[in-house]
């Protein structure tokens, strides 16, 4: 060989290599997605237009919908979606935390790996088994032994007015919380066992018990991750449909109480879409999912904003 | 020599890995030791039996005797958690706890076993971070995140917080290998400050940092103590082979 073939002779950049494709292509499909959100929101918002010219802001505050007058408030639904999501995001937190927190920390490895893999398979029953499970079981229940002992004793409190109805905004709040366990429960699991060992060691070494770890290593590295977990799970809360329009009652009242019946914005939409005829009652309609959307767009705007407070100046943690 | 810590045929199991071979040492009161050996020989797993830390292993059996003042530290009927407040540990790297604040991570330990008045906090917090020479440097931002400082000033707020809880022990677990060099000096200057009130145990890989903070040297291989004593003897005129191979660069 002579020197003259080892010369650097550089390759040239090819016009249309792998590179450039898979970029436009995954930027292509990035796109995509923002472009479905913004076409639903316009069509949604194209729907709902002769509803928003006929009731205005009334659609908001009014509490009375009744489509055969034509008269559209939503009230009832925006206040039953919100109260019961919230409500069911207390019932559920503490125990899907708890359980979280027995998987990892305090269960034998193989009992934790055994509850972690049926939690799972919780989540992944359909929510109409669940609504079933409601319907036919829970809220006979709730009326026969839970609502009357709580009108007895705690009858005083407006939370528990009333007649005891089962399907009520109880087995409504009950039901939705009994489906966010699992995906707060997997996602504080996860967020659990990214916390380094070293920060245990940490607590433990300073003569910690098993509890005083867990408050001051385990849960504060993981904070931001677990209302992570908490968003998600109201987020699954507002929207839930199925299971919820089986239980709650399905009556549009703003009651302070727990047993009266109420109503949630995806349930109507569930229940009245096939017979929204006439083009003001599909536009209502409509105009109800575009509020579900805001809300439910709100509610995460929110909680961003808290776990940026709280986390603010803390560096470190599973996000 | 007057021992605060002995261990007795002291072994470590892991499942059937047996990582400390009956191990018998004193370690003198009021005094530095350092253990030495190749990495895998065993002197951190050694090191973590003494404040029970295999407790937090399912698979880990600690067998023999380990005396704290003539108490065994693993009998039956003695809490572990209140050893660990007898006897401290500093890790490796440094973990202080990432969402408080430098004071918080000060008086983390000594909260949990004392109800606390502020202005006691106060005197902890302020006593404990001027022993470890860190309260110059962080006096004016205590409620800042303790992730804002470097790492050696982060090890040396560790050990802040473990001489907050006021042990009479402290267990070091290689404190400068995650450091520089300035850094490794300020914290070996400070265990040579700590040993007048506290009995240190320090396992390093680092030969030189034995020979400048220990007074004993313990050396073990494979799980077993080959050879302890005075440092000066140790690294002057070792009695075993093995011990003057590896102090010499041989192997390890």
């Amino acid at each position: 060989m002579t020197e003259a073939d080892s010369r650097y002779e550089p390759e040239r950049r090819r016009p249309l290599g792998g590179d450039t494709i898979y970029r436009w292509l995954t930027a292509g499909f990035g796109l995509l997605v923002l472009a479905i959100l913004g076409l639903m929101l316009f069509e949604m918002a194209q729907g709902s237009l002769p509803s928003l010219a006929k009731s205005g802001w009334s659609f908001i505050s009014g509490k009375d919908w009744d489509a055969v007058q034509g008269n559209f408030g939503a009230l009832p639904f925006i206040f039953g979606s919100v109260v019961s999501a919230v409500l069911a995001i207390l019932v559920a937190t503490p125990l899907s935390v708890a359980t979280a927190l027995f998987i990892t920390e305090i269960a034998p490895k193989k009992v934790g790996g055994v509850i972690a893999s049926l939690v799972e398979l919780l989540a992944a029953i359909p929510s109409v088994i669940y609504g079933l499970w409601g319907v036919l079981v829970m809220a006979p229940w709730l009326q026969q032994s839970v609502q009357p002992w709580l009108i007895d004793h705690l009858g005083f409190l407006p939370f528990f007015s009333g007649a005891p109805f089962g399907a009520s905004r109880m087995a409504g709040v009950l039901i939705q919380a009994i489906m966010i366990i699992p995906i707060i429960t997997a996602i504080c699991r996860e967020v659990l066992l990214a916390v380094p060992q070293s920060q245990r060691e940490a607590a433990v070494a300073l003569g910690a018990t098993k509890w005083e770890m867990i408050r001051i290593a385990v849960l504060p590295y993981g904070r931001s991750g677990v209302l992570g977990a908490v968003i998600l799970g109201l987020g699954r809360a507002i929207g839930e449909t199925m299971a919820v329009t089986m239980v709650i009652g399905n009556s549009p009242l703003i009651s302070m109480s727990l047993l009266s019946p109420a109503y949630t914005m995806p349930s109507v939409i569930a229940n009245e879409f096939a017979e929204a005829t006439n083009a003001l009652h599909s536009a209502a309609l409509m105009e109800i999912g575009l509020i579900l959307l805001f809300v439910t767009l709100a509610v995460n705007v929110l909680a961003r904003v808290m776990i940026w407070s709280v986390t603010r100046g803390a560096k470190g943690g599973v996000a | 020599m007057n021992a605060k810590v002995t261990l007795e045929k002291m072994s470590v199991h892991f499942g059937a890995n047996h990582a400390v071979k009956g191990v018998d040492l004193d370690f003198a009161a009021n005094s530095v030791t350092a253990i030495i050996g190749p990495s895998g020989c065993g002197k951190s797993t050694l090191l973590r039996a003494i404040n029970r830390m295999h407790d937090l292993v399912p698979s880990a059996r600690v067998s023999g005797r380990i005396m704290l003042d003539s108490h065994d530290i693993y009998e039956r009927s003695i809490d572990p958690v209140a050893i660990r407040r007898k006897i401290g540990m500093v890790f490796q790297k440094p973990n202080p706890f990432p969402a408080m604040s430098i004071y918080d991570n000060v008086i983390a330990g000594y909260k949990l076993n004392n109800g606390v008045q502020r202005s006691v906090a106060d005197e902890i917090v302020e006593s404990c971070l001027k022993r470890v020479a860190l309260w110059d440097e962080v006096k004016d931002r205590l409620k800042t995140s303790a992730m804002d400082l470097s790492g050696g000033q982060q090890q040396r707020l560790c050990i802040a917080r473990t001489i907050a809880v006021q042990p009479e022990v402290i267990l070091m677990d290689e404190p400068c290998s995650a450091l520089d060099p300035i850094a490794t000096l300020k914290i070996e200057e400070l265990i040579d400050e700590l040993k007048e009130r506290y009995t240190i145990i320090i396992v390093t890989h680092n030969m030189q940092q034995a020979a400048r903070v220990s007074d004993a040297t313990a050396f073990m291989y494979l799980g077993e103590l080959v050879e302890s004593g005075a440092t000066r003897k140790i690294f002057t005129t070792p009695e075993k082979r093995q011990t003057e191979d590896y102090i010499t660069g041989r192997f390890g």
